[in-house]
């Protein structure tokens, strides 16, 4: 493989740090509020509750209660050692897999149905494209009291039927979408337009780092638990920063979580996209590697688009990859070069998925595998400790593996066996 | 041009008040859509309002996403949409104001897209996910090519109210409820109030949209608005195979 070029890590100053995003939400010319009149109330009200509830002493001893008695906070840091001898560097993994509902999803969406429970909101609203988001809202609302309706492409709910019961169970109200592509992207327009309606007595829990503001620095803000606890971890534990993170990017939740504790270190932060069937195939969901800039969901960011501006369906054999865009502060820290946004094939994953299976006993999700899967391609690249965000467990994806992974296994074939 | 040609439409209305249809350009072909601009110019409408169809329009409900998905389906671009206005203007006066999402107009090219439309003949812009926090580079380009930049107001918009309406052309959509566009069975009961406190900030005439499909509420906007949209309703009539001159008999006849 082609050595790649390591560039000069810059960190950014904590005070320059500070000033983003600014007063209208924008990271450089990425970010801001592009969205109907009759959301605008509702995003001040939001910004005005993060600035005025979330930082207070109260808030912040709640969110702390329930993440350490309920999610099980802090989250393991696991020293993976077959597996960093069989890469050749090593690498600790964050272990999101081990919060509750298996994913770093719950830690935003509990968050911000405490937030909505201080605003007086009775009810809570959630796009899910594969469903996590979705149960992890849901799972908060039953935890809190809340009403929840869960917007999801038709499409989607065929596909993962077993989170529509399973956010059923939950009490949610799960409401089909069937306009366009009946996927994430019509399930994000579903719970904006009924938002918009509903502005009164319903909160709005956006899943990613995505949308207007200020749901970008919200869900930045209550995700990044997950790199302060790895860095403070990993000073612990080993006594340094790690050479290097590594996340993967849908919209960019678990990755924004992890990379901001470090922005300011001399650490080198990766982002892996989902490369799907390969980029030069155009059936991917790398909104960075592979896109351009336009205005999606309420940001203006990178995303998948024709030459008119209509959105392109994304690609990807992991659910929780497959969106269109991505948050518009990765689109700022790519464009200041201070993390690099790399992407991996379902094909890679598939690998990482079965080589830290079989070499540590942990099943991870098809997202993470794609962080995994980079540090596997780039190992010679680094010298380490390598910190990988294994942001959820592989127990949604199993169907998926048996079935692309499963011919190989049995037949015990060295390779190629996929059959989608 | 733009801003003077919009405010004389609704001082020489035929209705009150003045009658505002809506159609998407492209649903289901172009032909069409041009036919029924000149039939609703001259059945009576004051200003027609135009959709360039898009792929995720976030105000809209049902009938008009159903609408775009079609006019996109027939292929219909932004380009398209400026050519049809070039071609209707040979017959229909009244003032055109096209309605497009931001990112449509960002893809065009914002400066190539606002000159092209002058030059053709649209009078007004609606940029529906476009609030006036991120309309100033717009709201440049349109004053400078005498094209109205038109300000949306919700019933949420109070505190705001001031700022948007600083320094504006055209007139003023005023989005009747929250929610998405589509009809409703009854107006807010607080709409009167609300059009009173946008009148306090502006001399611009007042239209009112979303969930207008029934005459009973042309006439109950009257003496309150200047004006009325009405867009779902039209759609859905022509989708069904009814023909403009049957609904405009049945609205403002």
């Amino acid at each position: 493989m082609a050595k790649t070029k390591n560039q000069p890590i810059r960190p950014i100053p904590p005070e320059e740090l500070r000033r983003y995003p600014d007063e209208q939400g924008r990271f450089g010319p990425y970010g801001g509020r592009f969205v109907p009149e009759t959301l605008m109330q509702a995003l001040m009200e939001l910004e005005e509750a993060m600035r005025t509830i979330v930082p207070t002493p109260s808030f912040q001893d709640r969110l702390r209660q329930v993440l350490a008695d309920y999610v099980g906070r802090p989250t393991p840091l696991s020293y993976a050692s077959r597996l960093s001898a069989h890469y050749g560097v090593d690498v600790y993994l964050k272990r999101e897999d081990l919060a509750h509902t298996g994913a770093h999803k719950i830690n935003n969406a509990l968050a911000q149905a405490l937030l909505a429970e201080r605003m007086g909101k009775r009810r809570l609203v959630a796009e899910t494209g594969a469903g996590q988001h979705g149960v992890a809202t849901a799972t908060a609302a039953a935890y809190l009291g809340l009403a929840c309706t869960v917007f999801m492409g038709e499409e989607d709910m065929k596909r993962q039927a077993l989170n529509v019961f399973r956010m059923q169970l939950l009490g949610a109200e799960v409401v089909p979408v069937r306009s366009g592509t009946r996927t994430l992207k019509e399930a994000v327009n579903e719970a904006l337009r009924y938002w918009s309606a509903h502005v009164d007595e319903a909160f709005y829990v956006l899943g990613s780092a995505v949308g207007p503001h200020p749901y970008p620095v919200l869900v930045r803000t209550f995700q990044r638990v997950i790199g302060d606890e790895a860095r403070a971890q990993m000073l612990s534990t080993i006594g340094r920063l790690p050479e290097v993170v590594v996340a993967s990017v849908g919209g960019g939740s678990n990755s924004i979580g992890i990379f901001y504790p470090f922005l300011s270190d001399p650490v080198r932060l990766i982002g892996v996209e989902a490369a799907g069937l390969g980029i030069e195939t155009g059936r991917h969901a790398a909104a960075l590697s592979g896109g351009s800039e336009g205005v999606l969901h309420g940001a203006r960011t990178m995303m998948l688009q024709d030459a008119y501006g209509h959105i392109r369906p994304a690609y990807s054999l992991s659910a929780g990859l497959d969106y269109p865009g991505v948050g518009p502060e990765h689109a700022w820290l790519k464009s200041i070069g201070r993390v690099e946004y790399v992407a991996v094939t379902d094909d890679e994953a598939l690998e990482a998925v079965e080589a830290l299976t079989a070499l540590e006993g942990i099943l991870p999700a098809l997202e993470s595998a794609h962080a995994l899967a980079y540090v596997q391609k780039a190992a010679e690249r680094f010298t380490g400790p390598v910190l990988v965000s294994l942001s959820g467990r592989g127990d949604k994806d199993v169907e998926t593996y048996r079935h692309r992974l499963g011919k190989r296994i049995w037949t015990s074939e060295g390779s190629g066996g996929h059959g989608a | 041009m733009g801003h003077e040609r919009i405010v004389r439409a609704f001082q020489t209305a035929k209705t009150d008040p003045a009658f505002i249809p809506f159609v998407m350009a492209g649903d289901p072909d172009l032909p069409t859509t041009a036919r029924v601009v000149r039939a609703l110019a001259d059945g009576g409408a004051a200003l027609i309002e135009i959709g360039v169809p898009y792929s995720d329009p976030l105000a809209d409900g049902p009938v008009l996403q159903e609408a775009a998905l079609r006019a996109l389906r027939a292929g219909t671009t932004p380009k398209d949409v400026l050519e049809l206005v070039q071609s209707v203007r040979r017959t229909v006066d009244i003032p055109i104001v096209l309605l497009l999402y931001v990112n449509a107009v960002l893809q065009y090219g914002s400066e190539a897209f606002v000159r092209e439309a002058a030059l053709v003949g649209v009078d007004g812009l609606i940029v529906p996910d476009l609030p006036i926090e991120e309309s100033e580079s717009l709201l440049t380009l349109t004053k400078a090519h005498d094209v109205a930049l038109v300000p949306l107001v919700a019933p949420t918009s109070t505190g705001r109210l001031g700022r948007i309406l600083a320094d504006r052309e055209g007139f003023v959509y005023v989005v009747s409820s929250l929610g998405v566009t589509g009809k409703r069975d009854a107006l807010d009961p607080s709409l009167g109030a609300l059009i009173r406190t946008v009148r306090s900030e502006t001399a611009l005439p007042i239209a009112v949209g979303f969930g207008l499909s029934r005459r009973e509420q042309l006439v109950m906007l009257r003496g309150i608005a200047d004006g009325a949209i009405v867009g779902s309703a039209l759609v859905d009539h022509l989708a069904r195979g009814g023909t403009v001159e049957a609904w405009l008999e049945e609205m403002i006849g």
